[in-house]
């Protein structure tokens, strides 16, 4: 008989009108891996705070070996065993590992640090998590700081590990890191519920899965009783859709950087042709926005040259000039920097080309033709919305980004320059992103494709580089590369010998 | 140079420690709060009511000692009407802070008519004695208390798991969330005590200092305290160093009123430390690392 060690019964969670958790049930043994599959919005993280007592929910209760914890309090949870790694990492910049790890743990008045230190070094070994305890976490890169929220965990003797998208932001070779970890955990008798949208991952580390769609728990399966398929259906509700690329003549160069230098980046040299996606894979942070603010004119290099439809774009290189140019933009944040929150999709679709015809006579704007172009862009992009006349901040994720799409693309832009242009959006809303490159492709423009995924990069991209630390790999055609190979690129491996 | 001989006087570094023991208190109160993550800009109007309080307890007839108490209490019910609107509430720090100096500092102007209707000329009190100590060190028991303060500061931030948690609340309030403790919990009473030295400073004045209470007696040092915990970049030991620096410059342009008072108008020498100060924390706040979270309320299940 199997020892239950986590049970959650008719967990029910609202946001406002919004069903989050519906009516959710399940139980995990002692010594098993559970995944949590669901698309982004599924309700999975909701979920996890519920249980750890982030959240109180609106019914249900949550049981660990057999007692009830209160709603609310991650104090008791945490007395009971349970340890969380959340999807936003829940570290203080300004102190040390040791110190984040024994934050709570002791105490009011001795800290006793010295011989914490040796402990965690212990920990750390037995479990394959290799940081050391002395150093800031603000020095260290998301992959450590990702090792310190488990030591975190592992400390405080959990005995129920909870990772919330954890492999989001690793490289594939930490990802087999963090497995090899998780297998010692539960060699050493911890439960695990590992939460995930990425099926292969799902595949490779769990017992059971569990799929989680709409805030509903619409699927329990053996782990080795399923594949991909019946998971992706599981998840999306449909098949997945596949994308076929064409082939596409490849057009002359539309973009060129040689040896450019700028904070963050180290003589880089990249060549965009026309009909060609380029796709730029890396853990975020080593350059990747650097670069792209480069080429949309936010950022000057500090040395190096740079052409952009055969003609240089030296200084005077501008946001404005970039647009004139035939630059299109997909920004990194749709929230942050691709729109502004409180205005309307009107407002928001002209943002870039206000100050121009057919939307500005003599300085004054046209209100008329922006709307028009609003309500092309939402007919021609399938943007679900009530009109125009919407603020932007009421949209979905993916509504959201058709408009910045269709804001981008409808001018049938020579250069683009994508962004993440899938991030967080589900697997429909991506499928279509996907579609309209490749129709920007087909016309012959030249693609720049900055995405974290691997899957999509190597999916999409007609040549593949990759960017570790401010400097570019060499570039990699289409199906000559496997993971693997750029994942060791990613991680800084192989620079030194080309450059 | 005769200029550069007042430094070398024993009576001039006695009125550096002496100018400089309010803001010390002050700035430590002003830091512990910042560093827990709430921009307390009450601390003007929480040093009047300590000058208020501490001097109307004595005056009243209770010992010195028990003024400074009733002034450190006075302060922490400041704080906590403070900390009761920015942290579970979750108000503007800036509105609120703003309203507290003017409504701490109401209250102590009513409260001192009400005690006092019909004087003219501020009443004496017995005020606290210079230690029989050789020089400057002939220094009253609350400009000690004051060094003793930033010692006990800076240990319990760097030192202890009470101290740590404030810094990390002050930085990420996730983390300190996830780790099983209460945000709400730890700025509260970081705010409170924070406010309660702030009071004490203030209560420096009118028991150490001056002897009486005087409306406009505080004026401005608030203010400096909150600049001195940018330049100490929130460290008790760079603070403490602001904090006499600021004052050798107060000092010193007294000084100078005295030697070159006639050929230079006195108020050139009045704005000397404000301006040198400006320079200073110029200067030295480019480095700074200012605490993550200063400034953001915390609503838990919201993001
Ligand atoms: N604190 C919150 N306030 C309002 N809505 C929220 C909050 N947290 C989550 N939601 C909503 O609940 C749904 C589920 O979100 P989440 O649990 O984060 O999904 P997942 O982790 O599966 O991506 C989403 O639609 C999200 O917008
Ligand atoms: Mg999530």
């Amino acid at each position: 008989m199997p020892e239950t060690v986590l049970r959650l019964k008719g967990i029910t969670k609202r946001f406002g009108a919004q069903l989050a958790n519906d009516d959710i049930s399940f139980a995990l043994q002692k010594g098993e891996v559970i995944a949590l599959l669901g698309e982004n919005g599924a309700g999975k993280t909701t979920l996890m705070n519920i249980l750890f007592g982030h959240y109180t929910a609106d019914s249900g209760t949550v049981e660990v070996m057999g007692t009830a914890l209160p709603p609310g309090h991650p104090r008791a949870a945490l007395a009971a065993g349970v340890g969380m790694v959340h999807q936003h990492f829940t570290l203080a910049d300004n102190l040390t590992v040791a110190e984040n790890i024994l934050l709570g743990t002791r105490p009011l008045w001795r800290l006793g640090q010295g011989d914490a230190r040796a402990r965690i070094r212990d920990l750390a070994r037995r479990f394959g998590l290799e940081v050391d305890p002395a150093a800031r976490v603000a020095d260290l890169a998301v992959g450590e700081r990702q090792r310190v929220e488990i030591l975190k965990a592992l400390w405080r003797d959990a005995r129920i590990l909870i990772l919330d998208e954890p492999t989001a932001v690793l490289t594939p070779q930490e990802t087999e890191a963090l497995f090899r970890t998780l297998r010692l955990a539960v060699a050493q008798g911890l439960s695990i519920v590992f939460i995930s949208h990425k099926l292969r991952e799902v595949l490779a580390v769990s017992d059971r899965v569990l799929v989680l769609r709409h805030g509903r728990l619409v699927g329990e399966v053996r782990t080795r009783d399923t594949d991909r398929h019946q998971l992706a259906r599981l998840m999306v509700g449909a098949d997945l859709p596949t994308q076929e690329i064409p082939p596409v003549p490849e057009g002359p160069p539309l973009l060129e950087l040689r040896a450019v230098s700028a904070p963050g980046l180290s003589a880089i040299d990249l060549t965009l042709r026309g009909g060609r996606i380029t796709g730029l894979a890396g853990v975020s942070g080593n350059g990747q926005s650097a670069l792209a603010a480069l080429i949309a004119g936010t950022l000057a290099p500090t040395s190096g040259e740079m052409q952009a439809a055969g003609l240089p774009a030296g200084p005077g290189w501008s946001p404005q000039a970039a647009i004139a140019r035939g630059i299109a933009r997909i920004p990194e944040d749709r929230h942050r920097t691709g729109t502004i929150a409180a205005m309307t999709l009107t407002e928001n679709a002209i943002l870039e080309a206000y100050g121009r015809p057919p939307f500005s006579h003599r300085s004054w704007i046209d209100w008329r033709a922006a709307r028009s172009f609003a309500e092309e862009i939402i007919a021609g992009y399938d943007v679900r919305c009530p009109g125009p006349d919407t603020r932007i901040s009421l949209l979905s994720g993916g509504n959201m980004q058709k408009l910045i799409l269709g804001r981008a693309l409808s001018p049938e832009p020579r250069m683009i320059l994508a962004n993440q242009p899938t991030r967080g959006l589900d697997v429909g809303a991506v499928a279509y992103v996907h579609a309209r490159l490749l129709e920007a492709r087909a016309r012959g423009a030249a693609i720049l494709l900055i995405s974290e995924d691997l899957d999509e990069v190597q999916a999409l991209s007609d040549e593949i580089r990759v960017i570790s630390a401010g400097r570019l790999s060499p570039s990699f055609p289409r199906g000559t590369t496997s993971q693997a190979e750029l994942g060791a690129w990613m991680a800084g491996h192989g620079f030194d010998h080309a450059a | 140079m005769e200029h550069l001989d007042i430094l070398l006087t024993a009576s001039f570094w006695a009125a550096v420690l002496r100018i400089a023991s309010p803001l010390i208190f002050a700035t430590m109160g002003e830091l512990i709060c910042e560093r827990a993550g709430v921009l307390n800009l009450g601390i003007e109007g929480i040093m009047v009511i300590g000058a208020f309080t501490g001097w109307f307890a004595v005056y009243a007839g209770l010992p010195l000692w028990a003024g400074v108490a009733t002034a450190l209490l006075a302060g922490m019910a400041f704080g906590l009407l403070h900390g009761l609107l920015t942290v579970p509430l979750g108000l503007s720090q800036h509105v609120v802070g703003l309203g507290i100096t003017l409504l701490a500092t109401a209250a102590a102007s009513y409260a001192y008519r009400l005690a006092l209707p019909r004087v003219t000329t501020p009443p004496r009190i017995d005020p606290f004695q210079p230690l029989p100590l050789p020089g400057a060190l002939a220094q009253t028991p609350l400009t000690y208390l004051a060094f003793l303060t930033v010692a006990v500061t800076a240990f319990v931030l760097a030192r202890t798991p009470l101290g740590l948690a404030i810094r990390a609340v002050g930085e990420n309030p996730q983390a300190v969330e996830a780790q099983g403790l209460s945000v709400t919990a730890l700025r509260l009473g970081a705010v409170t005590i924070g406010s309660g030295l702030m009071a004490v400073g203030g209560a420096f004045l009118t028991l150490s200092a001056f002897s009486s209470f005087f409306f406009e007696m505080v004026n401005g040092r608030g203010w400096i305290c909150i600049a001195l915990v940018v330049f100490g970049a929130w460290h008790p030991g760079r603070a403490l160093l602001g904090a006499l620096l600021f004052a050798a410059f107060d000092a010193y342009q007294i000084r100078l009123q005295q030697t070159l008072g006639a050929a230079i108008p006195y108020q050139v020498f009045l704005m000397l430390p404000y301006a040198l100060s400006i320079l200073a924390l110029v200067i030295m706040s480019r480095r700074a690392r200012v605490p993550a979270a200063l400034m953001t309320p915390y609503n838990r299940g919201e993001r």
